[in-house]
């Protein structure tokens, strides 16, 4: 672990606080580093499509993800949720496509379902408790191997955002003008699900399942109230999610709380700073 | 106006033999068992300025995006260029009627130039090189001046003439308009049909246009078709108005068959 003890070396150097002092906090640190610009960045486009709703039913396929992996024993809790959150999001993409009753209906139906198998399966046998960690999410319990894992992620998903965002972007202004620039709805919007599906199951440990589509939203919602053209919305938005995660970190271990609530909330009051400074940047 | 008659004389059906020309043949749209239009054949040849009129529910818009491909029917489409040869499918631009897109989404015109036009990711793409080329499009539909204005504070017709411009990039042999029916005030509405002339005379450019306006249609289109289901009559817009099918249909709206004279 070469890379891991540099990037040690490096906070020590750069933060000289007492919090960076621990092992954990450092992990926690750099896990914060690689995940929120991701938020991000996707958020951008939930906002802009109104896939607010779809997000949250990820978080809610996360629970049958997690207790089918769980259940199974043989691999980790962590593959079954990618493969089940990729599977689920592109079928409820799917779907969406086909049918003709609206996607807020498509998506309240199959979320209320995931969430119902998934703590069918969890209560079986009395057990839930083992799951309660999920619910919540603990930042602090990231290991390197985990911080490997972000670091693929990380790679992987701003490589499919540089090739995915242009399509994304004349397809959420109309499908038909899409196509006739040879942009195909279902595909591009099911390589977004199963990407948001990636983010979701790899951050799901730690931020929970309560509070991980307030990533996906808060960050886009506060840096469109002062963005003026793409590349501000990207930057604002990547700079939110990476100062609440931050200050929520801090804040959490100060105060010895949730590091996941105290993101989303730092995350919250950022989003009311720009809407107060809201009219000194729209054009 | 002499111009006008020289420039497209040929009767809506007449043949493709001289020049390029977009051949539709016995289109038809079904979903499940209700028939949206059916036996549609057009001929639509560059240079001329095809209105496609017709109630509401007439299947116009549906017709569009079968031409596009984006719904499946029966039927084809075959392009021919001005050298009689078989190109396959032509180039087609595509002007949509409705957006639902966000309007408070901080998109620039310019964003959405990037997003058509460059391979580059726009949120880290310089905008430097396709500047230029951003607003030699626009200058096209006269909107050079809104290259940095937020697509959601375009007005219904800056939005329309932007997303004509985009159409138009690359160069298409046949462009579908699909005029939005509220939302687009009367002058521009007249801009918007004055552009369209523009480039059918200029780039020699096949229009297929669905429109609302039988004024407008009756002064600018040099073929209506009148759709209700199917093709219910095609002409010069003399002749599609003096139709007793058309009268039918529209009621005395279409009180405007001399219009071309009046537009001189």
């Amino acid at each position: 672990m070469d890379v891991l003890s540099l990037c040690y070396s490096a906070i020590d150097a750069l933060l000289p606080f007492e919090w960076a002092g621990h092992v954990f906090m450092k992990n926690a640190f750099l896990a914060i580093l690689l995940v929120t610009p991701l938020f991000g960045l996707l958020s951008t486009m939930v906002v802009s499509n109104s896939m607010a709703f779809f997000s949250d039913s990820l978080g809610h396929g996360a629970f049958t993800g997690i207790a089918i992996g769980v259940l199974l024993g043989s691999f980790s809790p962590l593959l079954s949720l990618i493969v089940f959150s990729i599977v689920f999001a592109v079928f409820i993409t799917w779907i969406k496509n086909k049918s003709t009753a609206s996607a807020d209906t498509i998506i309240g139906v199959f979320s209320s379902i995931a969430v119902a198998l998934g703590l069918m399966l969890m209560t079986y046998g009395g057990g839930f408790n083992k799951y309660a960690a999920f619910l919540i999410g603990d930042i602090l319990s990231i290991t390197p191997n985990d911080l490997a894992g972000l670091a693929v992620a990380f790679v992987l998903v701003v490589a499919v955002w540089a090739v995915l965002f242009n399509r994304l972007l004349v397809l959420s202004i109309n499908a038909s003008f899409a196509e006739s620039r040879g942009i195909h709805a279902f595909w591009v919007e099911s390589l977004f699900a199963a990407t948001l599906a990636v983010v979701v199951s790899v951050s799901i440990q730690w931020v929970g399942i309560l509070l991980i589509n307030a990533l996906l939203v808060l960050p886009a919602a506060g840096a469109r109230n002062i963005a003026w053209n793409v590349k501000s919305y990207h930057l604002i938005s990547v700079c939110i999610s990476f100062v609440s995660g931050v200050t929520g970190l801090i804040f959490a271990y100060e105060t010895n709380l949730a590091a996941g609530a105290a993101i989303v909330m730092a995350a919250g009051i950022l989003f009311f700073v720009s809407l107060a400074l809201r009219p000194y940047f729209r054009k | 106006m002499f111009r006008t008659i020289l420039h497209h004389g040929a009767a809506s059906s007449a043949d493709c033999k001289k020049l390029c020309c977009t051949k539709i043949e016995d289109f038809g749209v079904r979903a499940g068992n209700l028939t949206i239009f059916e036996h549609v054949n057009l001929h639509v040849h560059c240079g001329q300025l095809t209105a496609i009129i017709g109630p509401n529910g007439a299947g116009k818009s549906t017709f569009m995006r079968a031409i596009l491909g984006e719904v499946p029917h029966s039927g084809r489409l075959r392009y021919v260029d001005a050298k009689g040869k078989h190109t396959g499918h032509p180039i087609i631009g595509y002007v949509p009627q409705y957006l639902r897109f966000d309007v408070s989404a901080p998109t620039s015109v310019m964003d959405i130039f990037m997003a058509c036009l460059s391979r580059r990711p726009v949120w880290i793409a310089r905008e430097k090189k396709l500047r230029r080329r951003v607003c030699e499009d626009l200058a096209l539909v006269h909107a050079e001046d809104l290259i940095d204005r937020r697509l959601g504070a375009l007005s219904g017709g800056e939005l329309q003439r932007v997303l004509l411009a985009l159409a138009l990039d690359p160069m298409p042999d046949l462009l579908l308009l699909d005029e939005p029916v509220s939302g687009v005030d009367q002058n521009g509405l007249e801009l918007f049909y004055r552009i369209a002339q523009e480039l059918r005379e200029k780039e020699d450019m096949a229009i297929i246009l669905i429109s609302h306006d039988l004024n407008m249609v009756a002064r600018y289109a040099d073929q209506v078709v009148l759709m209700d289901k199917g093709v219910i009559c095609t002409g010069t817009p003399e002749e599609v108005f003096a139709d007793a099918r058309t009268k039918r249909i529209f009621g005395m709206l279409a009180g405007a068959p001399d219009g071309k004279e009046a537009d001189a």
